[in-house]
This record gives structure tokens, sequence and C-alpha cells, in this order.
């Protein structure tokens, strides 16, 4: 019985540590170091009739070296103030993150106006890249 | 059971390094946000530190760094200028091609002859503009730029808090670029040399 409690302990153990090693050292598909946030069209017209849809979330997690490109396009038909600069209809912009911190930014496409983008360190293989995904489960 | 897993660690984390690999930036790509499409920055024509006007349009051919900011500003224009005027001696002789332009947010107290005082503490290059406060609020607000003035409470001084990064006007006259507050000299130094590589659309033709 004793042996039986021990065997069934050892495989789950087993299988936490082969979890654990999965999230820690299993390689991230990078398809596009890019993380892509529409104005669309027609959100000025919504916001001037009183209907303050957010249409972004209010924080935009980004990682080093994996998704570390914001990419701000403005779909609508009036100049946006979206994150930093101002942003003309049809244009997009691109601000690439090289520092791991916690930025907050002005931006008229939030309800709350204002944007917090969250860059993470770079998820190196092992204890990082552990820690990484599991904050990333939560969020 | 813990030799398997260390053999697994290994295997996996082989895998992993030749992925990371993969997704090097490639040192073309400019540092600083950047326009797509790129607009024409908006022209201006005002009293500058050289005691004459400067018109931004008659800088095509050469790459304008423009900043915003005030000559009594405690900390963030310093360290601004401070920045610029090192990628100046990072760029060499090719700063010639290279105009850093101040257009103060604090027009009251920022004349011609002060911004050239205060701009020659980082260099002589450098050029200050002012104007008319609701010009510059109109160009401001062409920029994206934001100024709020703040008077202390224990006297009639006042600061101006307002936007902190910069802009990169290429050789025909696009706003290409916004540098973020804090980003380095040397960094800085990168996108200009870029955008100094490239040629105007007019040679190009």
């Amino acid at each position: 019985m004793k042996s039986g409690v021990a065997r069934s302990l050892l495989i789950v153990f087993g299988v936490v540590i082969i979890a654990a090693l999965l999230l820690a050292f299993f390689p991230l598909r990078i398809d596009s170091r890019e993380e892509v946030f529409e104005i669309p069209k027609g959100t000025w017209a919504q916001r001037m009739s009183g209907n303050f849809v957010s249409i972004l979330p209010d924080q935009i997690y980004l990682a080093l070296g994996v998704r570390d490109l914001l990419v701000l396009r403005n779909l609508d038909d009036v100049p946006q103030m979206f994150g930093p600069t101002l942003i003309m209809p049809g244009q997009s912009f691109k601000l690439p993150f090289e520092l791991a911190s916690e930025y907050d930014f002005a931006c008229t496409a939030h309800a709350s106006g204002q944007m917090r983008v969250v860059v993470d360190p770079e998820p190196t293989p092992g204890w990082h890249r552990l820690q990484w995904r599991i904050k990333n489960l939560f969020r | 059971m813990t030799r398997l897993i260390l053999m697994f660690a290994f295997c996996i984390s082989l895998i992993s390094n030749v992925a990371a690999e993969n997704v090097a930036t490639s040192s073309k790509e400019l540092k600083s946000g950047v326009f797509d499409p790129p607009r024409m920055a908006p022209d201006f024509s005002l009293a500058s530190s050289r005691d004459t006007q400067f018109t931004l349009s008659e800088q095509r051919g050469n790459i304008v760094v423009l900043g915003f900011g005030f000559s009594h500003c405690p900390n963030v224009c310093p360290m601004t200028l401070a920045n610029l005027a090192q990628t100046y001696k990072n760029l060499g002789v090719l700063a010639d091609q290279v105009q850093v332009v101040y257009m103060t947010v604090d027009p009251e107290r920022d004349t011609p002859a002060r911004l050239r005082e205060y701009l020659a503490n980082f260099n002589p290059h450098f050029i200050g503009v002012t104007g008319a406060a609701e010009d510059l609020a109109a160009l401001r607000q062409s920029y994206g730029i934001i100024a709020k003035k703040e008077v202390h409470k224990n006297g009639g001084t006042y600061e101006v808090h307002h936007s902190s990064y910069i802009y990169l006007i290429d050789r025909d006259g696009l706003l290409r670029a916004l540098v973020p507050f804090g980003k380095s000299a040397d960094d800085i130094t990168h996108d200009i040399n870029i955008l100094l590589q490239e040629k105007t659309q007019q040679a190009a033709l």
C-alpha cells in the first residue's frame, strides 16, 4: 500500500518536473516580434456620440527578444494621440523597446486617457522563461 | 529517472539556443519609433538663436533633429541636449549634415539671446527657435507635443511640463522617427547614420 502511494507521488513529481522543464526550455515560437494594436475606423465618431468604449487594453505586455515592437495603427479618420505621439489617419507607429520596465503613455484611444506598456526581460531558457510563462498564464 | 530528465533538459536547451539565433535584429533598422508611412514634418519659420529667421523647409538635404523644451528645464532638457551633444561628437564630420533644432515651450523667458547662451553650453551649432505663444502652441499640436505650464505655489516662478522625446526629420523633410527620452547617444547616432545613408527622393529620380 505504502509503496503504491510512494510510486504515485513519484509519478506526480516526475510529471511536474517534466512540465517545469518544458516550460523553462521549450523554444518560443516567434513569428513576429510585433504586437499590433489598431484604432478602428469610427472610434472618434463613437466617442463624440458619448460612447466611451475601450478599444485597447489598459496594460500591454511585451517581452524583450520575443515581442518587443509595439505597433500602433490608426485606421480612424482623425489623428490620434496614440501612445507617445500623434498618429495620422492611415499611419502606423512602430516603437521598439530595449529596456525591461513599465512605461506609461497618454493615449486618446483609451477611455482612461492612459496606457501602460509592461516590458518583461528576455525570457532566456531556464528560470527566466519558466517565470515568464507562468506569469503569462495569469495575465 | 534523473538521468532521463537531465538528458531531456539538455536536448531542449540545445533546440532553444538554436531557435534563439534566428531572432536577431537587423542593424539597418531604426532603434527609435518609426512612422509608416512618414508624413511631411509641419513646416515653420521662427526667430532663431542666430538672430535670423529659421525655416524648417530650408533644411532639405540635412537631417533635422527636432526637440521641444525650455532653458529653465531642471532635468529633462539638459539630459537630452547632453545626449545630442555626444551624438554630434559620435557623428564626426557627418555632423555637418545634421542640424539640431530646439523649439522652446517657454517663449516668455526664452528669447533668441537666452537660447543662444543656453544651447552654447552643449554645442554652439545647435539652433534654438522661438515665437509667439499661440504660434508655438499650434506647432506643438501639429507635432503631437504636450506642454503645460505650472506656476509654483510659493512665488511667481513656474516650469513647463512637456513631452520629452525628439523627432528625426530626414533629408526630404519627412517626419521619420521619434526618439524616446533616455535613448543613448549611440542609439541616436545609429539612427541618424541610417538616415544619412539614404538618398533624397530628388536625388533618386
